[in-house]
């Protein structure tokens, strides 16, 4: 019978806590970034000049159809040898996180707009507002409501997903406890209190995706 | 039976010539002229699919037709992108002639007063409180004062077509378009939407309706025309067009409504 031992885990708590902050950080940062980029794409995306919506397309399949991991390695050990420089593990943890973020939420973003009626959009445009005055005033008010909900599960999965950073040796949440394990060989006690500080984390942001849905649907 | 203001030359507000629309392979509209002068109640009337809507949607761009133009008190309108400096841009005729849907289309995430101040703040860059003062004005005139709070969601089918017709009226249009406002409502709720137009009639509005609501055409407009397959087929006084109608596929259209 295995005797479970977390003496030694909370000796290491502050090792812990500085991997959730840094995972925290990360998702912080690239949530931002991908917001900005994401949007940018998914405008890219609706407009009417042809090459630049299939060239976000074609970016947007890219992101989406290739495991984030990949991605990852890709960038921080390929990329380098295109450019002629390195790109230290802090920045390529960013750019991938960032870029995929922006893939995956443009996608939101655009599911949200072309979900407005059309007649949304016609009724703004006959008191004569321009293309741009309708997205703000009228189409993007309604779109972010609705594309709330799936906004958040990104967000959470996005979290979970920086995890994998830790394979370019990025200390984040993930990376701390492989080092927790390494310096106590109590795997048991080091990857379950990784396990649950995901969960506690993670938990009530799904349940307040969960009520921000059940929200918008009672508002239709 | 619309009195107009002035007692000199009527002016043209709005004029249609030659308009042409397909969609896809699907001809729509074959080459219509339609002019309007101030003051003046045109009703369009037809069977389903004969072009009505996208006429109408014409006359304001919505739908842009593949030949043929639009002139807003004798200026052509066009995408200022393409032609000169003295065509009338797409925002500046909307902002001059208003549309009003079947749908209502109102604002939903906006109450009542800000669905109507809308136009005026954003488009017309009025300060808040003159917006407001217009706004009000226009609410009250449709009968919603006391709804100017309410979200959309809260109204009836007839209480959202009034406020519907308030935030176009509060752009102070030279002309209104109406495609079949009542289309979509209650048979009870008509009357009070019908109400609102007939008062705009006769402080002498100029508008086009498109409508089902024949004896309403024929009691309130100056001039019927009966479309058919995106041709004008007939067109002329209420009593001419609608009582003594001598076109046949007009008269079979008409028996409809009689029936
Ligand atoms: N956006 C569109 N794309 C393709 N076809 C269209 C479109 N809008 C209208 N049509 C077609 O054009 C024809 C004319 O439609 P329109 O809506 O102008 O008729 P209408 O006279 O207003 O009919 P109704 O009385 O039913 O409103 C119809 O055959 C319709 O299916
Ligand atoms: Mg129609």
């Amino acid at each position: 019978m295995y005797t479970w031992s977390f003496a030694p885990i909370l000796q290491a708590s502050d090792l812990f806590l500085w991997g959730a902050w840094i995972t925290v950080v990360y998702t912080v940062g690239s949530i931002a970034i991908g917001l900005v980029l994401g949007l940018l794409l998914c405008f890219a995306r609706l407009s009417r000049i042809g090459p630049l919506s299939w060239l976000a397309q074609g970016f947007q399949e890219l992101f989406r159809c290739t495991p984030l991991l990949v991605q990852l390695l890709w960038i921080y050990y390929a990329l380098p040898l295109l450019l002629g420089f390195d790109l230290a593990n802090w920045a390529a943890a960013l750019i991938t996180l960032s870029l995929y973020a922006a893939a995956f939420y443009a996608e939101v973003f655009r599911g949200g707009i072309v979900s407005i009626d059309k007649g949304q959009s016609e009724a703004g445009a006959a008191i004569g507002m321009s293309g741009w005055q309708v997205m703000r005033r009228i189409v993007l008010p309604q779109a972010i409501r609705r594309m709330m909900p799936a906004f958040i599960n990104q967000s959470v999965t996005q979290f979970k997903n920086t995890s994998l950073i830790s394979v370019i040796s990025v200390a984040e949440l993930t990376y701390m406890a492989s080092i927790v394990n390494g310096q106590t060989y109590r795997p048991l006690e080091s990857y379950t209190v990784l396990a649950v500080l995901y969960f506690v984390i993670l938990f009530p942001i799904t349940k307040f995706a969960d009520i921000v849905e059940s929200r918008t649907r009672g508002g239709h | 039976m619309t009195t107009v203001p002035t007692s000199g030359a009527r002016e043209t507000v709005l004029e249609a010539r030659g308009i042409t629309k397909s969609f896809g392979s699907l001809p729509v509209l074959h080459g219509i002229d339609l002019s309007l002068t101030s003051g003046e109640v045109v009703a369009i009337i037809g069977p389903s699919g004969s072009g009505k809507s996208t006429f109408i949607r014409c006359m304001n761009m919505l739908e842009v037709p593949d030949s043929g133009e639009i002139l807003f008190r004798g200026r052509r309108v066009g995408s200022k992108f393409r032609g000169a400096g003295e065509l009338l841009g797409l925002g500046e005729l909307r902002r001059h002639v208003g549309m009003v849907f079947q749908h209502f289309n109102l604002f939903p995430h906006m109450s009542v007063l800000e669905n109507v101040i809308e136009g005026p703040v954003t488009v017309q860059r009025k300060p808040r409180g003159e917006a407001v003062d217009i706004a009000m004005d226009y609410i009250a005139k449709v009968g919603l004062a006391e709804k100017r709070n309410a979200r959309p969601d809260q109204l009836s089918g007839g209480q959202k077509q009034r406020v519907a017709i308030a935030r176009a009226l509060a752009m102070q249009p030279d002309a209104l378009l109406l495609d079949e406002i009542t289309s979509a409502l209650d048979p009870e709720l008509v009357g009070e939407v019908l109400g609102v137009v007939r008062s705009l009639a006769e402080q002498g509005m100029t508008m086009v309706l498109v409508t089902h609501e024949i004896s309403f055409a024929a009691d309130v407009s100056d001039r019927v025309v009966f479309m058919e397959g995106g041709r004008i087929a007939e067109q002329g006084s209420p009593d001419r067009v609608l009582h003594n109608p001598d076109n046949e596929r007009l008269k079979t259209f008409l028996a409809r409504f009689h029936a």
